[in-house]
């Protein structure tokens, strides 16, 4: 209750992670604000990916909890949570592929988003045309290239009705144009009402859209906050860059 | 404004609406059969609808559900040994075929539970150890006495004629029942949802499908439809024999059908349960070369045609009789911008 009058939606305490007798997760305290666009920014194997599964659900952490709007999901099953509102994308595309793109927008809009007939069907019809999907609406996924699997993770996870998007690398590969309409759609939806986390590689895209910058490394957060200050930190220079900035 | 919209959703085409106004008009005249047919082609029909039901039920269950068994016999043989039973029990023998395979949906819930747990190759097999189990629980019931069997003595009340009649309007009742159950089913959302799971069982999950219940419909689904078919087989051949009714060569039937037909598409284990019916109308009398035959044919259909012979009519001639899919129709002539079909979709 606490948690929501600071306007926090999802938040997570002490949570671990272990692969076997690997920690990929190690004591990570996150908090999202609603309306809140997040940057999350970390080298390779850092655990990012890993902490977005276990914000939607698709792992179970090894301990520490979860909450969303002041209640303990953190033994919710993905399908529940994205019901609740939180709905990630994939860093690799888990697409359909034996339906057509509309037909993978509108289980998400059924599903996720509870909606039905008309609703349902304009919900799928809106969130494909944000992506610019319009004319492969009726394309099987499997004919899809890698960008525009990315595309329709992303018109996927609109179509199931998200207050809060978790969205894992879509920018890799884009030209700048196509980078600055991602962009700009993303602010849209941000100016929208919804919460935002969005893992990228690409910081100068991540850059015009978060607010708020997190770099992981090794499991951790090393640091948190404004977006310039956490690209100036010293332990994310050493860590991220690798120490060869400039 | 939505009247209006440049985009809709279309689900029917001239071509389906036909297929399925065939498809009625061929059911009426299915059903006056026993009134123009001789005995020997109602027998003859009776089982080629009963081979429907096996295609298009391990279809939905495989193709549509990604969910491949190999021990189908299970349900095939309680829903034969249900009717016995529900018949010794007094229970009258035609509504005792379904009320029988109702039981076997049932008790397939529970069963699903377990079942579901497992993944692909386990699955498989899992189903086969069921089956191997309820064939050996079905032997220890005094009334079937072992592998002798017993019969389904009270379809003697009824003259052979009438009994044959009565098996192919049941048959028949079921078929077209089933096909229509399965239709909708797959045309539904929770079609698209089951659809999904088979695509990418964890993408589903995330996008907000429950997996386990959408699953289980499909699973028991199938197993009541199995069930039907096992307890109509009994009425056609009135002796149980548990050895004949549990044996894999069921399955291998279902998916030889859905293989040559079509994994995967609707009209499909139709046409391939069709084909089977006629190969072994022609060939069953060749004994195990028969055998070694299908063997051969599915093996050169998984190799040169994965998606069937309605796979590949799809593929070339993008043929779609009774399409459970969704296109979105876009009016080219209306003026259309991305952010205009946006908020025309959305009104
Ligand atoms: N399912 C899994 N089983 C075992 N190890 C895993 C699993 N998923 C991730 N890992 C390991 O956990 C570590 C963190 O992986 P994760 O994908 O979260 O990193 P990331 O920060 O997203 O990296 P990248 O920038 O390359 O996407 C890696 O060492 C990875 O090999
Ligand atoms: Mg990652």
């Amino acid at each position: 209750m606490t948690a929501e009058s600071n306007g926090v939606v999802l938040s997570t305490s002490g949570i671990h992670k272990r692969f076997n007798a690997l920690v990929v997760l190690d004591a990570i305290d996150f908090s999202l604000r609603s309306h809140e666009a997040v940057g999350i920014v970390g080298p390779n194997g850092a655990g990012k990916t890993t902490l977005l599964s276990v914000l939607a659900g698709a792992h179970p952490p090894t301990s520490g909890t979860i909450h969303f709007r002041g209640a303990d999901v953190t033994g919710l099953p993905a399908s529940e949570r994205c019901r609740l509102g939180i709905v990630r994308t994939h860093q690799i595309p888990q697409p359909f592929s034996g339906m057509t793109v509309f037909e993978n927008v509108f289980v998400a809009a059924t599903n996720g988003g509870q909606l039905h007939r008309e609703a349902a069907h304009a919900r799928a019809i809106e969130a494909i045309s944000l992506c610019g999907m319009m004319r492969l609406a009726n394309r099987r996924a499997e004919t899809l290239g890698l960008l525009d699997r990315k595309r329709l993770e992303l018109a996927r996870a609109l179509g199931a009705n998200p207050s809060v998007l978790l969205l894992d690398e879509i920018g890799g590969g884009l030209t700048d144009g196509e980078a600055s309409e991602l962009v700009a759609t993303i602010r849209q939806l941000h100016a929208s009402g919804l919460a935002i986390v969005w893992i990228e590689h690409i910081v100068h895209i991540l850059l015009q859209v978060a607010e708020r910058l997190i770099c992981m490394d090794a499991g951790r957060i090393i640091a948190d906050g404004e977006p310039r200050a956490v690209m100036a930190d010293n332990a994310v220079i050493s860590a991220y860059l690798g120490g060869s900035v400039h | 404004m939505s009247r209006q919209s440049p985009i809709r959703v279309v689900r029917w085409s001239g071509l389906s609406i036909g297929s399925v106004a065939v498809a009625v008009a061929l059911t009426i005249l299915l059903a006056a059969g026993p009134l123009f047919l001789g005995a020997n082609a109602i027998d003859k029909l009776t089982t080629l609808f009963i081979y429907v039901i096996l295609a298009v039920t391990w279809n939905a269950l495989a193709g549509y559900g990604g969910l491949v068994s190999i021990g189908q016999q299970a349900f095939f043989g309680l829903g034969a040994y249900g009717a016995v039973r529900l018949a010794d029990a007094g229970v009258s023998v035609y509504p005792a075929l379904v009320l029988a395979a109702v039981l076997v949906g049932l008790i397939a819930w529970p069963i699903s539970v377990f079942m579901l747990r497992l993944k692909a190759g386990e699955f498989a097999i899992g189903m086969w150890v069921v089956a191997a189990l309820a064939h050996l629980l079905v032997n220890l019931d005094n009334l079937v006495r072992g592998e002798t069997g017993t019969s389904l003595i009270a379809l003697n009340a009824y003259a052979a004629e009438t009994r044959h009649a009565l098996t192919y309007w049941t048959a028949l009742g079921a078929m077209v029942g089933l096909i229509g159950i399965l239709f909708a089913l797959l045309r539904s959302p929770l079609g698209a949802a089951i659809q999904a799971i088979r695509d990418n069982e964890d993408a589903a999950a995330s996008v907000g499908v429950r997996v386990m219940r959408t699953k289980q419909i499909i699973f028991v689904l199938a197993a009541f439809g199995v069930a039907l078919a096992g307890a109509l087989w009994l009425a056609t051949t009135i002796t149980f024999q548990p050895r004949t009714y549990f044996s894999v060569q069921w399955t291998a039937y279902m998916i030889f059908m859905v293989l040559v037909g079509g994994l995967g598409t609707f009209e499909g284990p139709i046409l391939g349960a069709i084909l089977f019916f006629a190969i072994e109308a022609w060939f069953g009398a060749t004994g195990v070369w028969y055998l070694v035959g299908l063997g051969a044919a599915a093996l050169l259909f998984a190799l040169f045609l994965p998606k069937g012979l309605w796979g590949w009519v799809d593929q070339r001639l993008g043929l779609r009789l009774l399409p459970v899919g969704r296109w979105l129709k876009i009016d080219e002539t209306a003026p259309m911008g991305t952010s205009k079909s946006t908020e025309s979709g959305s009104t």
